[in-house]
């Protein structure tokens, strides 16, 4: 559909090494489709901010390049800054003025006069109506987010970038972002989430790029990351000893439940039948498909497994 | 819509002055204050004592001295307390996510320090009429010397609101810097007045030029031609407007 059109984001071959020596960023490619709702997601250190940093030109990459919508951010930063809108993930906010005020001076910073039609209505889609000419200090935290996204889409740029824009925040504004993210991504904004919360991006994401330290381990679309882990699986609270048949399918140990996983529905009857056989009292008992999580975490594990042979051996 | 340069500039310089305004009791009343106290103690003092320029009375003498002094106090503070303050809150990265050049970033941040300046000495200047009635021999060096040395402050201010990462960083600059150059630079006294070597030392002060040209405005009378004190002047801001335009250009300590 957009076959002409460049990617919203292309990172090529980006490397970031601070001056205090801590690489953050190694040799790393990524490519967002434009119009695609896409996840970076990863635990803390995993360099996704300083990933975000580097498209928005706030660090300056030691080596490689970055795009937005084909607009390199370092020789032509003013086209890529107009096409980027960032919610960072820190609080700030200038104390000398209103929500409109602030929402008003960001958007003439983007060249944009007269812009007073669209900020009201990204003030009403995200429940600043009512607070429009309130100072910046009144607001409570939540609402101080909420105008940090505002402020990112005054100059309604085709790629909006947003880092944990859901941390902290209430229920009620976690709603109303969505949908809000849901709708431009629909009228064809390119969305980047980085989230800590999984189900969120599981939710709503196309694609995600799974991080850990400075290097993709995973990219793939929601749907094929899911079904990287098959079967089913179950959470199992006994009394009494589990028979081995049953712990050969552990895969983790939660709160003293067990967690197996079984390769298909039809499973989770004999494991019963065995852990009963074996006098095991059933205490709790739970049976799902993997989430996000359990991928994440396994991608995880596997890493850190791999990682740790090769150490081993030189030993 | 489309995205206009003029407009990105235009609004950074409005809010950079919306900025002042808005706690205008703190940044314009205050130095007012300041500088009238200044002219009523050290008036009253040395009114009879002291001649600083031939047929000047002291009081007349001392006004220009201190309206050009909160000229350029008010323009250094203007820009260097901005950006501490955005670093300090986080809400630089508002001016650092926009397409602003390093031009324009320089030209709105000295602009408006130069405004607060401005507005700062017309305060001084008017309230000090009522103490002696003003002359204005050259009144085009008045203006000339009082906007350079604003823009030549509102630079330095930036520069120094770019290196210091903390408020005691900047104060430590403003206080050891700007200050003791700002009164050793004759507001107070006619550096022909000074011992040989003082007033060889006062010639290596670039704020000597700023007050002495100012000075030269108002009375035709001064301690150095003020054509060379402009382009002493106008040399020294060429070399800190470059200083600070490659500071931004390069992102130092703004952009990692």
């Amino acid at each position: 559909m957009y076959r002409d059109r460049p990617p919203a984001l292309e990172l090529r071959g980006l490397t970031k090494r601070y001056d205090d020596g801590t690489l953050a960023v190694e040799d790393f490619d990524l490519e967002v489709r434009d119009g695609a709702f896409f996840g970076l997601l990863g635990p803390n250190g995993a360099g996704k901010t300083t990933l975000i940093s580097i498209i928005a030109g706030l660090v300056r990459a030691t080596s490689g390049r970055v795009t937005v919508m084909g607009h390199d951010v370092v020789d032509s930063y003013r086209a890529a800054r107009l096409a980027l809108g960032v919610v960072p993930q820190e609080l700030a906010f200038d104390p000398f003025f209103t929500v409109r005020e602030t929402l008003a001076f960001q958007s003439g910073y983007f060249g944009l006069a007269n812009n007073g039609a669209w900020i009201d209505e990204v003030l009403a889609h995200l429940g600043l109506a009512s607070r429009a000419d309130s100072n910046m200090r009144a607001l409570s935290g939540g609402m101080k987010r909420r105008v940090l996204v505002a402020q990112a889409l005054v100059h309604k740029p085709p790629v909006i970038v947003l880092d944990e824009p859901t941390a902290g925040v209430d229920v009620e504004l976690r709603q109303t972002l969505w949908s809000f993210i849901r709708r431009l991504n629909q009228e064809g904004h390119t969305i980047v989430l980085t989230t800590h919360y999984l189900e969120e991006a599981q939710a709503l994401c196309q694609r995600i790029a799974m991080l850990r330290s400075g290097t993709v381990i995973a990219l793939d679309t929601t749907r094929a990351l899911l079904s990287h882990i098959e079967g089913v699986q179950m959470t199992l609270r006994v009394r009494g000893t589990v028979p081995p048949s049953v712990l050969a399918h552990r895969i983790d140990d939660r709160d003293g439940a067990l967690v197996l996983r079984l390769g298909e529905p039809g499973d989770v009857g004999r494991v019963l039948a065995e852990c009963q056989a074996a006098g095991c009292e059933i205490e709790d008992l739970e049976v799902g498909r993997a989430d996000l999580e359990d991928v994440f975490l396994q991608l995880m594990a596997e890493r850190a497994e791999s990682e740790r042979i090769p150490a081993l051996a030189t030993a | 819509m489309n995205a206009s340069a003029a407009v990105s500039f235009r609004t950074l310089l409005m809010k950079e002055m919306l900025r002042f305004w808005k706690v205008s009791f703190q940044t314009v009343g205050a130095p007012v204050l300041t500088a009238v106290l200044y002219l009523l103690v050290f008036g009253h003092v040395l009114e009879d004592h002291v001649q600083a320029l031939p047929g000047v009375s002291y009081t007349a003498f001392l006004i220009p001295g201190l309206v050009m002094m909160s000229v350029l106090q008010n323009a250094f503070a203007n820009s260097s307390s901005s950006l501490i303050q955005s670093k300090i809150m986080g809400s630089l990265i508002f001016i650092l996510l926009p397409p602003f050049s390093h031009w324009q970033l320089f030209g709105a941040y000295v602009a408006a320090s130069v405004v607060r300046g401005v507005v700062v000495g017309l305060g001084v200047f008017i309230i000090t009429v009522w103490f002696a009635p003003p002359t204005f021999a050259a009144p085009l060096w008045i203006v000339a010397f009082g906007l350079l040395g604003a823009a030549m402050l509102g630079t330095l201010g930036l520069i120094a609101g770019i290196w210091a990462d903390k408020f005691d960083q900047l104060a430590a600059f403003q206080n050891f810097i700007v200050m003791p150059a700002t009164f050793l630079s004759g507001v107070f006294y006619s550096v022909q007045s000074l011992p040989p070597f003082w007033r060889t030392v006062s010639h290596f002060n670039p704020f000597f030029y700023m007050i002495d040209g100012f000075r030269y405005g108002f009375f035709a009378q001064s301690d150095v031609n003020p054509w060379i004190s402009l382009a002493v002047l106008t040399f020294a801001f060429v070399v800190v407007a470059g200083i600070a335009v490659n500071l931004l250009a390069r992102g130092f300590k703004l952009r990692n």
